[in-house]
């Protein structure tokens, strides 16, 4: 505990890095898994394609996407971009499908309803299918949030911080204590994350939970 | 068409008492109108019709008849093959989707409220969409909860916590929302049970007579197109227009042996809803007024019975000599001694259906007679109902 206690400071720098690194990817994620998955949702070969493909993707091992990355789109090895665009991938694959499932499931009396009152597609998607959708797309980015938590370790082994930097020392200097943090760090650090997640869902859904 | 015969009006039912400051919007026109599939099937074939402006017209046919698919092309949620649409002159082909649909209101089955937003918000949707502006979309809406005889507390709530006729109100209300002069009403009724069923459409009427909207009603229940229609239009398989009149004339004529199967067996019975009463003569009736003694409403049986009144005169039930002859002298005429009436027969409202439901309902076999604020008219008999439908069919005034 004394050593927990002496390294504050650097535990400190460490969590804004790693919640950094998987919040960021997340929120991309998200932003570009919408209309993916608004398409995979709309037509049938979209969706067999989105799908397949972004079940594909989250197969890659993400290490060695990680380390591919610099290659294809030349960025400099340590840069934690890689990171961020690694996590940004998997994001998406996990929320294409979750979207799309969501969008599906939103009744297709409400949106015929939508459309003959008046709505033009993009506000009537805006206004009414995709606030419809909250509640799964809310279930698909807890699952995204808490698996980005723990893969951004990972980018440890490339020299990127985050908690696994306290893995990577700890393995090195054969020291418990530092790796044990560590894991701590990221079981609370995702915990907190699926409460906050859990909260704003609650927030911008109070129909989901009215009583007759 | 057919001219309606003098005897023969709309009184049966309650229809809405049409205000004449009404301005006369909402004309819609089918021009030919033709709508095939893309897989071959022929939905509407040729449709030739005039939907009066300010009237209920209701498209009434079996499931596969063409009815929703024609209410449909008018908001062009599905558009026409061939032929056009006109609403006031102005084919609806020439508008933007989007803006054709927010001048048409709009209602639906299970009246398909979205089920994120609270009532008010439900209500303001398309006036927000116009836009209005929030604050002024928002006391449209309070006002539209108001029309519709939902209570302001209700305007918070989401759509789950309503019941089915409700939610059906607040669609009724939503459809209402920029004062659009036609409304398209797609089976609006069918999804609730009868008793509310009945309820919503009393409601529909009432509502109608303080609106006067053109409203294009569809169902696949005759008895409601009866009941709700200023004209009804009948459809039959392959989308053809098999008979477009009044009720009472689908009753009294039908056009051919499928309008005639789909009306039902006891046309006949019901198209006295649409024959007024006016010829019929009254029994006189000796009412006993609630509180009266035992000794004074014994005076007062007729042939063993007499009908009790209360202090506005208005009959609330039936005494017999039975009933009385276990009863003491000197105790007085309370609920307790009374025998339920059966329906009442207004005079200046009824209809001959009604008058003879009066005279068959009756514990007395007399049917009791109001006037039109509730007050005790008379007796009616069911000979006498019989009698004065025999007097019209010899003058002619009712069709064979």
């Amino acid at each position: 505990m004394t050593w927990v206690f002496d390294h504050l400071g650097l535990l400190g720098d460490l969590t804004v890095t790693h919640v950094y690194l998987s919040v960021l990817p997340v929120v991309l994620g998200l932003i570009i898994a919408i209309p993916l998955g608004w398409a995979a949702s709309r037509w049938r070969p979209a969706r067999a394609f989105l799908l397949t493909v972004s079940g594909l993707l989250y197969t890659i091992p993400s290490l060695a996407l990680i380390v591919i990355l610099p290659a294809i789109i030349s960025t400099k090895t340590l840069d934690p971009v890689n990171v961020i665009i690694t996590l940004t991938v998997y994001t998406i694959a996990l929320l294409v499908r979750s979207i799309a499932d969501a969008l599906s499931a939103v009744p297709p009396t409400i949106v015929a309803a939508a459309t003959a009152i008046g709505y033009r597609p993009f506000k009537r998607f805006l206004g009414v299918e995709f606030p419809l959708a909250i509640p799964v797309v809310v279930a698909g980015l807890r699952v995204a949030m808490v698996s980005n938590i723990s893969l951004v370790s990972v980018g440890a082994l490339i020299g990127i911080a985050g908690y696994g930097q306290l893995f990577t020392n700890g393995f090195q200097l054969q020291f418990v204590t530092e790796i044990v943090t560590g894991i701590v760090a990221t079981l609370l650090l995702a915990l907190v994350a699926d409460l906050v997640l859990q909260l704003i869902g609650r927030l911008v859904t109070p129909w989901t939970r009215v009583g007759r | 068409m057919v001219e309606r015969s003098a005897v023969v009006s709309g009184r049966g039912y309650c229809r809405p008492h049409y205000r004449d400051d009404r301005k006369d919007l909402g004309v819609i026109e089918f021009q030919a109108v033709t709508k095939r599939f893309d897989d071959g099937t022929v939905a509407v074939d040729e449709l030739d019709l005039t939907v009066d402006p300010g009237r209920i017209t209701v498209f009434v046919g079996p499931s596969g008849c063409g009815k929703t698919t024609s209410l449909r092309m008018i908001n062009r949620m599905i558009d026409l093959t061939s032929g056009s649409i006109l609403v006031d002159g102005k084919d609806v082909r020439q508008s933007d989707p989007p803006l054709l649909r927010r001048g048409i209101g709009y209602v639906i089955q299970q009246a398909g409220l979205f089920p994120h937003r609270t009532v008010l918000d439900n209500i303001a949707t398309v006036p927000v969409l116009a836009g209005w502006g929030r604050a002024k979309a928002r006391k449209r809406a309070e006002e539209l909860l108001e029309t519709v005889g939902l209570p302001a507390a209700m305007g918070r709530r989401y759509p789950a916590q309503l019941s089915g006729g409700q939610q059906q109100r607040v669609g009724v209300a939503r459809a209402l929302a920029v004062d659009p002069p036609v409304l398209l009403m797609d089976e609006p009724f069918s999804a609730v049970d009868p008793v509310v069923r009945e309820g919503l459409q009393d409601e529909l009427l009432r509502l109608q007579g303080e609106l006067g909207k053109t409203i294009v009603f569809v169902t696949h229940d005759i008895d409601e197109a009866i009941k709700l229609g200023d004209k009804v239009a009948v459809f039959r398989t392959g989308g053809i227009l098999a008979q477009y009149d009044t009720p009472a004339e689908l009753l009294a004529r039908p056009a051919d042996d499928f309008v005639t199967n789909f009306v039902g067996r006891d046309r006949g019975y019901r198209a006295l809803g649409f024959l007024t009463a006016g010829g019929l003569s009254l029994g006189e009736l000796a009412p006993v007024k609630v509180g009266a003694t035992v000794a004074e409403a014994r005076q007062a049986l007729r042939d063993g019975w007499a009908v009790v009144v209360d202090e506005r005169n208005h009959p609330c039930g039936w005494l017999s000599a039975d009933r009385l002859s276990s009863v003491d002298e000197s105790a007085t005429v309370d609920a307790d001694l009374l025998l339920a009436g059966g329906s009442l027969y207004d005079t200046e409202h009824g209809s001959l259906r009604s008058a003879l439901d009066a005279a068959l309902s009756s514990p007395s076999a007399l049917g009791v007679a109001v006037d039109g604020q509730g007050v005790l008219a008379g007796s009616i008999t069911a000979d006498e109902v019989l009698r004065a439908l025999a007097a019209a069919r010899t003058a002619g005034e009712v069709p064979q």
